[in-house]
């Protein structure tokens, strides 16, 4: 019993770890309406460009407002380049510029960076201790604080200020918002912006478990079924859809693996996520697109 | 009196099919102006293109003595050209108060982080913006309503919400897109009772899209009859209703 318990606290953890991610496509899916497939990317360029300022013997909170000052300014260069001149375009469109972007980001990364993998010590240890019976490493706990805290912010920020107001206002109909003055370019430039930052976030937890490289923007591809269980459109959405492939993941890996003799978790949750848009397109959270006819 | 607005053979078209055909007409200031005219006249487009919706063809427009060709809507809504909704597009998920204050917004000064950390011109101008929308709110009787999640309300209360919207934020001109729509008789009165007051209160200059001619010709002070995107009369009420085109094309018959 207790080993399933720990398997599925595991898998919980690691969840949130996947809901982290998923949170920062939220953002702008409900902003523009796109699935931002670059959003990996970001991650990669936020990790890459921190772990590489530290390296280069910068302190933690140096490198980390440097970073996200960076994040910022993509989010300025992306409203720019990209989402201006493609406003009004399909969503279809906008998906295959961030495709786009997505190579430039991680192509410009590494070109000026380096191909080099890191590693990155956060100070936090990443060794199991046992809590009640349970074994639970130190860095899963830290992590999900700072998920935790992380959301947090973002639902403050979001439901007790008054451009909070102006962002659910651009999220729920962007036309009446143009029409009534809301200034879209700055929404967007904030939203991406914010996105940047849960993208450094994500980028500084998941580099310090697998080390800064490449394989960091294909997390994309891990956040989809997420996305997909949870909904595009909603943030306590991706957090539930974020734990439930964390512990179907975790328990899926140790009591289907051994019947197919295999490592399942590597595309469990692609099964999932193909049952949910059979049973519940929308996500369990998402908003069902009602078309007027 | 002076034009607030201007129309100068503006023409609009989709797909080779005229919506807008060399359309010209004023709206002086102050004034109610209804544009009437059967389904597919060209009425709702025509208020697309005068809040930048739609970009016309052809022709200008001129608002508060400044001419443009087109415009983009939210620099309309800067320079003071509110507007409703056929359908209403209000934002569903959000409060009514928060609907009003969305509406406010473009009057903030304060930046992106000092409404986040809440400190200088925040504090202040979240005051006086709460004010002002309970003062709208309250203008449009929805009092009872204001923290309610709009899309709890009733179709007729939502004409109001996005009312008290395009009000927040003191237009020049008011674009109505069938405020009265769905609506039955009474409320029908009552919604012509406050656009009536917002006309007389505020002296916002408004043009409404309305169907129900018995209703429009009460309420306005200037009526547009369009047919197939041309202009088939402007004038009084009493013009209108007596000029044969119109009874031809539009009201059928004498009433």
């Amino acid at each position: 019993m207790s080993f399933f318990l720990e398997t599925l606290i595991t898998g919980l953890f690691a969840g949130l770890m996947y809901a982290l991610v998923a949170i920062g496509f939220v953002l702008i899916y409900k902003a523009s309406g796109v699935f931002n497939f670059a959003q990996g990317a970001m991650v990669f360029l936020a990790a890459l460009a921190f772990v590489t300022l530290v390296e280069h013997g910068f302190p933690f909170w140096i490198a980390f407002l440097a970073t996200a000052a960076l994040m910022v300014v993509v989010a300025i260069l992306v409203e720019a380049l990209v989402l201006r001149p493609l406003r009004n375009r399909d969503s279809l469109t906008l998906f295959m510029a961030t495709l786009g972007l997505s190579f430039v980001i991680d192509g410009t990364a590494q070109f000026f960076l380096g191909t080099d993998v890191h590693m990155l010590d956060l100070g936090i240890d990443d060794i199991a201790e046992d809590y009640a019976g349970i074994l639970i490493s130190h860095f899963d706990i830290v992590a999900s604080l700072i998920v935790v805290t992380l959301v947090a912010v973002l639902a403050i920020v979001f439901s007790k200020t008054r451009m909070g107001v102006s962002l659910r206002a651009v999220a729920d109909d962007t036309l009446a918002a143009q029409s009534i003055g809301i200034r879209l370019p700055v929404i967007w430039r904030i939203v991406w912006s914010v996105a940047g930052l849960v993208a450094l976030v994500a980028g500084l937890l998941w580099g310090a478990r697998q080390g800064v490289q490449f394989s960091l923007s294909l997390i994309t591809l891990k956040a989809l079924p997420v996305l997909i269980i949870g909904g595009f459109s909603s943030i306590p959405g991706a957090i539930a859809g974020g734990l439930i492939v964390g512990a179907s993941e975790a328990l899926a890996d140790i009591y289907l693996g051994p019947l197919v003799n295999g490592s399942v978790s590597t595309w469990f949750a692609y099964i999932l996520a193909v049952a949910f848009l059979l049973i519940r397109p929308a996500g369990l959270f998402g908003d069902r697109d009602i078309e007027r006819v | 009196m002076s034009d607030l607005l201007q129309l100068r053979d503006v023409s609009l078209s989709f797909k080779g099919v005229k919506a807008v055909n060399a359309l010209s007409f004023s709206v002086a200031t102050g004034e109610i102006c209804a544009l009437i005219g059967p389904n597919g006249a060209g009425k709702s487009s025509l208020l697309n293109v005068i809040n930048g919706v739609y970009r016309a063809d052809t022709g200008d427009i001129v608002f508060n003595g400044a001419r443009f060709g087109a415009i983009h809507p939210q620099k309309a809504a800067l320079l003071g050209i509110g507007r409703t909704f056929q359908h209403n597009a209000l934002f569903h998920r959000l409060t009514v108060r928060e609907n009003v204050l969305a509406g406010l917004s473009r009057r903030g000064t304060a930046t992106f982080l000092e409404n986040i950390f809440r400190f200088g011109r925040d504090g202040a101008e979240r005051r006086r913006f709460i004010d002002r929308a309970d003062e709208i709110i309250a203008f449009l009787h929805l009092d009872r309503h204001a923290e309610t999640v709009v899309s709890k309300l009733s179709y007729g209360m939502q004409k109001r919400v996005d009312l008290a919207r395009a009000l927040a934020a003191a237009p020049k001109l008011l674009l109505l897109d069938e405020p009265m729509a769905g609506m039955n008789q009474e409320e029908k009165q009552e919604m012509s009772r406050v656009i009536a007051e917002v006309n007389r209160s505020f002296g916002t200059t408004i043009v409404l899209i309305e169907h129900d001619v018995g209703i429009v010709l009460n309420l306005a002070s200037h009526v547009v009859v369009l047919d197939y995107g041309r202009k088939v009369a402007d004038g009084t009420p009493d013009e209108v209703r007596n000029n044969p085109d119109v009874i031809a094309a539009y009201l059928g018959t004498v009433h």
